[in-house]
C-alpha cells in the first residue's frame, strides 16, 4: 500500500446521493481475476451518457471525487474501491459513507474524507465554477484545503497512522517478521512440507 | 485448568500475542484452488512480495474442471481464464500445483489428506469454507477470504480472533445403514445452521471413535454448514494408521516424534467447553434434507414438514419458502419424493469408501428409467483406486455415468448442472437455491441413500430395495 500524507489534485463533482457499489462497479466485472483493470467498469452505466461528469474533457486527470451523501452503499464488494483507485482517484469526499465501503477503502489506501454537507456544497460550487481548481487533502494536518475553504476532518488515530506509513495488514504483520522467523526456527522437523517427494 | 484439543493446537501456533491485538497464528499448510486465489496473487505482485513459504503451500484445480473430455480445451471462457491464471501464478511464484490431467489432481480437501499433508496438530487454511474437512485429523482447519489468502501467502501467518469451544458428544453405535453423513445432517438439524457460530466444534464419544478417517472427514467437512469456524476430532490410532506410509507422512525418527506429540492432542479431563451437545447414535436413522439449507433435514421415514408446525416465525417463513422452491407439499412422505438425478461425489462423500458403498448397492441392480446418475470421484487417486477395484464397471453397468475427478455438480461451476426444476439426491454438502444449477432442487443424502434412490427413482434407503438380481447387471454375472 502506498503512503498517504497529502494529496493535491483537480476534482470531479458527483452530485448524486446513495451511490451504491453496483453503480460504482457492476456485478459482471466480478469475474475478473485481477485487482487491476477495473477503471473501465467504474460508473459504467452512467458513463454511457456522454454528458456524465466523468466524461467531460475538463475532468480528465482529476484525482479527488467529491460525492453526495451515502456513498458506497449495497454489496460489500472490494472491487468498488479497486475501480476508483484504478481510475486514478486518491481520495473521496462525502458527508456520509456506507460502513463496509469505508472500511474497504481505508484498508486499500483510498482516503475517504467525511466533511459536513455544506462544505461539500462549497467544494462543488468551487470546482464547477473553475474546473482547474485544486483540492488538497492533507492527512497529516487532517485538513481539506481549496480556494476559500479550509475544513478539518476526523479519522481514527490507528487508521491514520497506517495510511501515513502505507501499512496494510500484511505490512503490519511483517513488522513482526522477527517473531515469525523465531517461530519458524523452533518448528519440529516432522511437520509436513509440500515439496515434491521422490 | 485443562485445555481442549482446539486450544492446544491454537497455543502451539501463536507467533505473537499482544494486549489489544488478535493472536498472530502460524499456518502449517496453505491449500489453494483457482477460484479464490487470483486476486491474492495479484496483490502480491502489485506490492512486489513473494510467497514466504512455498514449501508449505500447494495448489490444485477443482472447482472449474470439466469431468468429461478433459484432454480437450476447456469450453467455458471464464473457467478457462481462472485455471490458466492459477497455472501462471503457481509458475511465477514457485508454488507446487496439480493441474487437470495430473495424477494428484482432485478436490483440494480430498488431495491434502490423501497425500498425508494434513496431519494432527497442524493449522490448515484454504480460501474455501469446507477446509473444516481437515479437522478430522485433529488439525485446526478453516476457510479464509481472498485478502487473508494474500496475507498467508506473504507472511505464513494470520491474525485471528479468539473462538469458543463446543463439544458434540456422540455415544453408542450407529445402527446398520446409518452413516457419518446421516449423523452430521442430524447434528446440523439439531443445532441449526447458525448453531456453531463462533465455535470450534469437537466431535467426541464412542460413536466418533469407531468411525474411519473417511467418515470423520465427512463429519468435519460439514461443520461449516452449522456455521462453525472449524470442526475437529482428536487423533488416535485410526488417524495414525491412515497416515503411516503416505507420501508426506513423517518417517523414521520423525514418525516416532510426531506420534508422541500427536498422542498429547486430546482434550484434558478437566477442560471446560463453552457449550455441549449430546447425541445418542443408536437413535439415528438415514437422514435427508427437504429444504434449502442443510439444517432443514428429517429422517427418511418422516414426512415433508408443515411450516405451520414451526414455532419460530423466522423458521416458519424459511420453511414456506423452501417448500415452494423445492416444489414439495407438506405431509408428503419423504420416501415418495421422486428424483431426476443422483450425484455421488464432492469433498463430503467423494472418497473411496463412499464409492464402494454406492457400488455395493448398485451391484446387480439398475438405475431407474428416467434417472440420471453421475459418479464423480473426489480425486484422480480415488478414481484409479475405484477402477482397480472394478467399481467404475459396476457404475456403468448399472446405468450411471462414471466421470473424471473434480467438484462437478456439487456447485455446478463446470458444465455438470441441474436444469431448472430438476430434483437431485446429492451426496454433497449444500442444498442452497441454485447451488447445483439455476432452479435445481437438491436433497442432501448419504452415498447409500443416493444409490438406493437411483435404483428406485424416489428417495429411499438400501433397506427398501429388493434383493439384487445378478441378471440385471452384467458385471455381477461375470464376477
Ligand atoms: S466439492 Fe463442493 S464443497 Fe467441496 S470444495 Fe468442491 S465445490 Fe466446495
Amino acid at each position: 500500500m502506498e503512503k498517504f500524507t497529502t494529496h493535491t489534485g483537480r476534482a470531479v463533482p458527483l452530485r448524486r446521493s446513495n451511490v451504491d457499489t453496483d453503480q460504482i462497479i457492476p456485478a459482471h466485472w466480478l469475474k475478473k481475476v485481477t485487482r487491476s483493470g477495473f477503471e473501465d467498469g467504474l460508473f459504467e452505466a452512467w458513463r454511457k451518457d456522454e454528458d456524465f461528469v466523468l466524461n467531460r474533457p475538463e475532468r480528465q486527470g482529476a484525482s479527488v471525487l467529491v460525492a453526495g451523501p451515502e456513498f458506497g452503499t449495497g454489496s460489500s464488494r472490494e472491487h468498488a474501491v479497486w475501480a476508483l483507485q484504478n481510475y486514478g482517484f486518491q481520495a473521496v469526499i462525502s458527508s456520509r459513507f456506507a460502513d463496509i465501503f469505508r472500511g474497504n477503502s481505508l484498508k486499500n489506501g483510498l482516503l475517504t474524507v467525511v466533511l459536513p454537507q455544506e462544505t461539500v456544497e462549497r467544494l462543488w460550487e468551487l470546482v464547477e465554477a473553475d474546473p482547474t481548481a485544486e483540492i488538497t487533502v492533507d492527512l497529516e494536518a487532517r485538513e481539506v484545503r481549496a480556494e476559500g475553504v479550509t475544513a478539518s476532518f476526523e479519522l481514527d488515530d490507528n487508521v491514520r497512522w497506517r495510511l501515513l506509513n502505507g501499512l496494510d495488514d500484511i505490512s503490519i504483520t511483517l513488522q513482526n517478521e522477527a517473531d515469525i522467523a523465531a517461530f519458524e526456527a523452533t518448528r519440529p522437523s516432522f511437520k509436513p512440507r509440500t515439496l515434491p517427494v521422490a | 485448568m485443562g485445555r481442549t484439543l482446539a486450544e492446544k493446537v491454537w497455543d502451539d501456533h501463536v507467533v505473537r500475542r499482544a494486549e489489544g491485538e488478535p493472536d498472530l497464528l502460524f499456518i502449517d499448510l496453505h491449500l489453494l484452488h483457482e477460484v479464490t486465489s487470483p486476486q491474492a496473487f495479484d496483490g502480491l505482485r502489485l506490492a512486489g512480495r513473494k510467497v514466504r513459504r512455498t514449501d508449505l503451500t500447494i495448489a490444485t484445480e477443482d472447482h472449474n474442471t470439466p469431468t468429461l473430455d478433459i484432454d480437450k480445451p476447456i469450453a467455458d471462457p471464464v473457467s478457462k481464464v481462472q485455471l490458466e491464471t492459477l497455472r501462471r501464478n503457481a509458475a511465477e511464484f514457485g508454488v507446487r500445483i496439480h493441474s487437470l490431467g495430473d495424477v494428484e489432481q482432485g478436490v483440494v480437501h480430498v488431495v491434502g489428506p490423501q497425500l498425508g499433508l494434513t496431519q494432527p496438530g497442524t493449522t490448515v487454511v484454504c480460501g474455501d469454507s469446507h477446509t473444516s474437512t481437515h479437522g478430522a485429523f485433529g488439525a485446526l482447519a478453516f476457510g479464509i477470504g481472498t485478502s487473508q489468502v494474500e496475507h498467508v501467502l506473504a507472511t505464513q501467518t494470520l491474525p485471528l480472533a479468539p473462538f469458543r469451544t463446543m463439544a458434540i458428544t456422540v455415544e453408542g453405535e450407529l445402527p446398520e445403514g446409518v452413516t457419518a453423513k446421516d449423523l452430521i445432517l442430524a447434528i446440523i438439524a439439531k443445532i441449526g445452521t447458525g448453531g456453531g457460530q463462533g465455535y470450534v466444534l469437537e466431535y467426541r464419544g464412542s460413536a466418533i471413535r469407531s468411525l474411519s478417517m473417511e467418515a470423520r472427514m465427512t463429519i468435519c467437512n460439514m461443520s461449516i454448514e452449522a456455521g462453525a469456524r472449524a470442526g475437529m476430532i482428536a487423533p488416535d490410532d485410526t488417524t495414525f494408521d491412515y497416515l503411516k506410509g503416505r507420501p508426506h507422512a513423517p518417517e523414521g525418527e520423525d514418525w516416532d516424534a510426531a506420534v508422541a506429540y500427536w498422542r498429547t492432542l486430546t482434550t484434558d479431563e478437566d477442560a471446560v467447553f463453552d457449550a455441549e451437545v449430546f447425541i445418542d447414535a443408536g437413535s439415528l436413522t438415514p437422514f435427508v434434507t427437504w429444504g434449502t439449507n442443510p439444517g432443514q433435514g428429517a429422517p427418511l421415514g418422516a414426512n415433508v414438514p408443515n411450516p405451520e408446525d414451526f414455532e419460530d416465525p423466522q423458521e416458519r417463513i424459511a420453511a414456506e419458502n423452501a417448500l415452494k422452491y423445492m416444489g414439495l407439499e407438506a405431509g408428503t412422505p419423504l420416501r415418495e419424493v421422486p428424483v431426476d438425478a443422483v450425484f455421488v461425489g464432492s469433498c463430503t462423500n467423494g472418497r473411496i469408501e463412499d464409492l464402494r458403498a454406492a457400488a455395493d448397492i448398485l451391484d446387480g441392480r439398475r438405475v431407474a428409467d428416467g434417472v440420471r446418475m453421475l459418479v464423480v470421484p473426489g480425486s484422480v487417486r480415488v478414481a484409479l483406486q475405484a477402477v482397480e477395484e472394478g467399481l467404475d464397471k459396476v457404475f456403468t453397468a448399472a446405468g450411471a455415468e462414471w466421470r473424471h475427478a473434480g467438484c462437478s455438480m456439487c456447485l455446478g461451476m463446470n458444465p455438470d448442472q441441474l436444469a431448472p426444476g430438476e430434483r437431485c439426491a446429492s451426496t454433497s454438502n449444500r442444498n442452497f437455491e441454485g447451488r447445483q444449477g439455476k432452479g435445481g432442487r437438491t436433497h442432501l443424502v448419504s452415498p447409500q441413500v443416493a444409490a438406493a434412490t437411483a435404483v428406485l427413482g424416489h428417495l429411499a434407503s438400501p433397506a427398501d430395495l429388493k434383493p439384487a438380481d445378478p441378471a440385471a447387471n452384467p458385471v455381477a454375472v461375470e464376477a
